[in-house]
């Protein structure tokens, strides 16, 4: 049992749905911003994004190759480990599974990297089957670089560090390999409604 | 981005992270919106400076709620102290700083992070940037510092809304007598008579006044609110600070 804490009691006004909140989590109106370094600001002619690694055939495309593609506006529940969620929030990205389309990955796990050297881990089946995105606009604006931009992944069902801010490229493998939070004690995989924030949660 | 050698130190297993009972031993006043408590923490595993807690609180009728708080204390201290900022519409910080007195008990487990943390052992140069309560973990690391007897190139540039508002301002006269150059900027309201330090919000000037020459390669760490810490990152890459020794750790405003 833990103990009680004299005199705390909820301030927050109920209305949050219970059903979308994760357990530990809190539901915020604003967008908070976390990252371990400066924010880099890499100009659009340089961009690129690659699949390479564990695939038969590796691919990249410019930015304005990237923004041709076919893209999907989601809107989706975002939590993050320092616990903030936000709900209903609207992306504009491409599938990873359009990029992945023609690939041939033969590995099971993927590596998200990102300009400012920030890499994060997934299995590869988290990112395919209509769950996962690179995103360029949120709320129909082009995505700001504090919050990832020019692009991002978005991989709502896990917690907001696997959606790798200024992302670059997927690299594909047949071993798991932790990212960078993930070396420092997070999660290796981070479902929030498992609450896995920490190694052995 | 660099440091993973800081992690073997923590031990090479898994460790969890379990929730542990903490009792309150002391409360200090820090400024008018800020207190430290001093904790006793059943077989506390020890920490790392610049780390942080989770803490959990339990209402009566089982409510739960769950924040992260930096450690202020030094790893070589023999308690742990929490200092705490009191946020307008927030749930936890509120008891943390108003409610909670001697004797009562919550939750937390930790530590936690393993990037944002300085060890003397690292060596130096040190650049230390902080916006308000952001001094905290960089405390932490000056704490540690002073534990250490010093001998570390280190410097502290705190802006803060005022001196009322200044946390750890007799400590950090001390530590600016010897163990690291302290610089203090106000950039709300009057400065008080005889005041030599800064009286603005920081700038390249004043970052390049406080230094180490980017040449020198300091370990950088920079702790506040969000548009603080990015408007100070921006600045000391602009500066030629190297991204990958800038560490930065942002707090936003929910």
């Amino acid at each position: 049992m833990p103990p009680i804490s004299r005199g705390f009691r909820r301030r927050r006004p109920t209305e949050a749905d219970p059903s979308r909140l994760p357990p530990g989590q809190y539901e915020t109106r604003d967008f908070p911003v976390l990252a371990a370094g400066p924010t880099p600001h890499s100009p659009l002619e340089e961009w690129s994004f690659a699949v390479g690694g564990a695939v038969g055939e590796a691919r990249s495309w410019s930015w304005d190759e990237f923004t041709a593609l076919p893209a999907d506006t989601v809107t989706v529940d975002i939590h993050c480990v320092t616990k903030w969620s936000k709900f209903d929030t609207s992306w504009t990205g491409v599938s990873v599974d359009v990029l992945l389309d023609g690939t041939e990955p033969w590995g099971e796990f993927a590596v998200a990297w990102s300009d400012g050297g920030y890499t994060t881990n997934l299995p590869l089946a988290d990112l395919t089957g209509g769950r996962a995105w690179i995103a360029y606009r949120y709320a129909g604006e082009p995505l700001d670089p504090e919050h990832g931009g020019p692009a991002r992944l978005l991989v709502p069902h896990l917690y907001f560090w696997k959606s790798a801010k200024w992302v670059r490229g997927l690299n594909l493998a047949d071993h798991d390999e932790p990212g960078f939070w993930e070396a420092y004690g997070y999660h290796n995989y981070g479902d929030p409604w498992k609450e896995q924030r920490y190694w052995g949660d | 981005m660099e440091g993973a050698a800081v992690l073997g130190r923590l031990g090479a297993g898994r460790p969890q992270l379990d929730w542990r009972v903490a009792t309150i031993r002391d409360v200090r006043g820090e400024t008018p919106t800020a207190r430290t408590l001093a904790l006793d923490v059943r077989a506390w595993p020890g920490h790392l400076p610049g780390q942080h807690v989770d803490v959990r609180l339990t209402a009566d009728d089982g409510y739960q709620a769950q924040r992260s708080y930096s450690i202020a204390s030094a790893p070589e201290s023999p308690g742990l102290e929490l200092t705490v900022e009191r946020l307008e519409d927030g749930e936890v910080s509120p008891w943390l700083t108003e409610e909670a007195r001697p004797g009562d008990q919550f939750e937390l487990r930790g530590p936690v992070g393993g990037y944002f943390v300085w060890q003397a052992s690292r060596g130096g140069p040190l650049l230390l940037v902080a916006g308000g309560s952001g001094v905290v973990p960089l405390m932490a690391m000056l704490r540690h510092l002073a534990a250490a007897g010093g001998g570390v190139d280190a410097r502290l540039l705190l802006s803060a809304r005022s001196l009322e508002d200044t946390l750890y301002r007799e400590e950090l006269e001390r530590i600016g007598d010897g163990i690291a150059a302290v610089h203090l900027t106000l950039t709300r309201g009057e400065a008080p008579p005889g005041w030599r330090g800064w009286t603005r919000r920081i700038d390249a000037e004043m970052l390049a006044a406080v230094g180490p020459e980017p040449a020198e390669r300091p370990l950088v760490y920079v702790c506040g609110p969000t548009g603080f810490v990015e408007e100070a990152a921006r600045l000391l890459v602009a500066l030629g600070h190297a991204p990958g020794r800038v560490h930065t750790e942002r707090f936003g405003p929910s």
